[in-house]
């Protein structure tokens, strides 16, 4: 799906690049620019900020002689900041809307879509759990949903067994809560409030360890990390279980708890030097870096095909 | 004898005072007590991370390598610039409304309009910053353009005390000072603005307590989030320690929010810096009449 945006954008805003979009673009040269010098002005939604900055942090222990900010102004205040021309990249957890294209065309903006990771929530339950392995999203939503009514797992499922259920979730400050509400509930925020929330992971991960009947949810990263001691329920989203994994959230069959989180550069930023170094940065050490601030990489191939994509120097 | 008919309301209006006295006593004990459990609460927390280090550091994603080097330099160019901006703008200001202007329904109008002012949200002086220094001006996301968003927040504070201040010198002085002769000038020069200075100082000083610790109209004009370099013109890019407080406190990791109780502890320590400062400038430069 963020392949069909990618090159909804690329074909509306940058015909141009397009062309010249051979693979003498991006090769391996990720962090000996010594000498490089200037700014990057990066903003944009709070999601993906922490993978610019750890980005954004190794590139300036790389490379002194650059600055590189980064903000928070949110996917669309960096739309708009990006269209007026103040920044050089756009961090995006949603794809470019038409409207957003229309004011950068005015201003005689373009923008190149680059997706840069996943965003992959995961439904865990206890090992002990030999039941709810797959659940489709309806029955999520039933048992997620404002008011639901839901306390034990047979009223889920008539054949699962008369037990208490137990609920664990991120508090709602989280972008993950606003993240599974708006995938599951069907709207943002919109979620029963007698779970158990925390803001830490663990507590999630602790909590649904130590009782049978609980079910709970977090970052897919954090599930990888406790996945000998947490069972993931596949999500049935119309077309069969689906269990998250690496590759079930790469080629995007696992849904809807999966999202691409976008950054876009414009093409005249990518022409300084400072700012094509640190695109080529960031897609060359997405593969380590990502993951350490809690989000799935692509796979290497991706990074690679993104690289050799990037319009060439103009 | 007509003592003895207070005698039994005498001791009533004993015991009125008396419960106002208690009153008074729980209304300070209430806010001391908040105070302290602030101040505990985040010296417990945060003071682990208080280091050295933790001053000269640049942020990081990493809770060992993070301080907050960038954010304090920020703060320190954002403070000398708006007080360099408000502080002769609201002086002036206030000289004129106390000293030079008519006492008419402008005037008037004028008063009650920065009155009204100081009560604005400091959003939207981030909004009216954002609209005129940083697209209008050009000043870009720079210090200069947060500084001067900055300034024009306490303007109206700055005015109203130094207004105060000025109208707390005796008229008597410059009475005397006409009388020998000095022009209108002279007198504000040599007479008023001397004795009004403690209270000006003290007025800025408070004012610009307010706004180290402003966050939303800064991240409106777009200060910054992450940054690892220290601004070396106004122009450059910054951001200030309430913003890099902020950040911490929306990261999941505990760490950061143990590193945010730091940042708020040398935030507080700053604020007690500039706070003392304006107590010891006024003690030495006041006179008494």
């Amino acid at each position: 799906m963020y392949t069909k945006n990618l090159i909804r954008a690329l074909s509306v805003l940058t015909p141009l690049a397009l062309l010249a979009s051979g693979c003498g673009g991006g090769s391996d040269q990720d962090s000996e620019e010594a000498g490089l010098s200037g700014m990057v002005a990066i903003d944009g939604s709070s999601t993906v900020f922490p993978i610019s900055e750890a980005m954004a942090e190794e590139f300036q222990i790389a490379n002194p002689g650059v600055r590189v900010t980064v903000g928070i102004s949110g996917t669309g205040g960096g739309f708009k900041k990006f269209c007026a021309g103040e920044t050089d990249i756009s961090d995006a957890s949603r794809p470019i809307k038409p409207t957003e294209i229309e004011l950068c065309a005015e201003n005689g903006v373009e923008a190149i879509e680059i997706p840069v990771a996943w965003d992959g929530l995961t439904v865990v339950r206890n090992p002990a759990n030999d039941w709810a392995t797959c659940m489709t999203v309806d029955e999520l939503a039933r048992l997620w949903q404002p008011g639901s009514t839901i306390q034990r797992w047979n009223q889920i499922r008539s054949d699962w067994p008369d037990e208490e259920i137990v609920l664990y979730g991120p508090d709602t400050d989280s972008g993950t809560f606003d993240y599974f509400t708006d995938a599951i509930v069907g709207e943002e925020d919109a979620s029963r409030d007698d779970y158990t929330a925390s803001a830490d992971d663990n507590v999630l991960v602790v909590g649904v360890e130590g009782d049978a009947g609980s079910i709970g949810y977090f970052g897919f990263a954090y599930y990888e990390e406790s996945s000998d001691r947490l069972g993931a329920v596949a999500v049935d989203n119309g077309a069969g279980c689906v269990a998250p994994s690496r590759t079930t959230i790469e080629n995007g069959t696992y849904a809807p708890l999966s999202r691409p989180m976008f950054i876009y550069v414009k093409p005249n930023a990518l022409a300084k030097p400072q700012v094509r170094a640190f695109v080529e940065f960031y897609l060359n050490n997405a593969t380590a870096l990502v993951p350490e601030v809690g989000y799935v990489p692509f796979l290497d191939e991706r990074y690679e095909e993104l690289l050799g994509g990037l319009p060439a120097g103009m | 004898m007509s003592a003895d008919r207070f005698r039994p309301a005498q001791a009533r209006r004993r015991r009125a005072g008396q419960i106002f006295q208690v009153l008074c006593v729980t209304s300070i004990g209430f806010s001391i007590a908040v105070l302290a459990i602030l101040l505990v609460d985040v010296a417990r927390d945060g003071l682990r991370w208080v280091s050295w280090d933790f001053l000269t550091h640049f942020p990081s994603r990493i809770p060992e390598r993070a301080g907050i080097k960038s954010a304090i330099l920020g703060s320190l160019w954002m403070m000398a610039l708006t007080a360099g901006i408000s502080f002769p703008i609201g002086v002036g200001a206030a000289i004129y409304l106390e000293e030079y202007s008519p006492r008419n329904w402008f005037t008037r109008i004028l008063q009650t309009n920065i009155a009204n002012l100081a009560g604005v949200p400091s959003i939207v002086y981030g909004i009216l910053g954002l609209a005129i220094f940083v697209r209008f001006f050009g000043f870009g996301r720079s210090v200069l353009a947060g500084a001067a968003t900055l300034a024009l927040l306490v303007l109206p504070v700055v005015i109203i005390a130094a207004q105060e201040a000025l109208k707390a010198v005796p008229n008597s002085l410059r009475e005397a000072s006409y009388g020998v002769g000095a022009t209108k000038w002279q007198t504000i020069r040599y007479q008023v603005l001397p004795v009004a200075l403690p209270g000006i100082l003290t007025g800025t000083i408070l004012s610009l307590s307010r706004a180290i610790g402003e966050t939303a109209p800064l991240i409106m004009i777009g200060a910054l989030t992450f940054i690892a370099f220290s601004p070396t013109s106004p122009m450059d890019p910054f951001t200030v320690l309430p913003i890099q407080i902020f950040n911490w406190t929306a990261k999941p990791q505990a760490e950061f929010h143990e590193l945010a109780a730091g940042a708020i502890v040398v935030l507080l320590i700053v604020l007690l810096v500039m706070n003392a400062g304006a107590i010891l400038l006024r003690n030495k430069f006041q006179k008494r009449f």
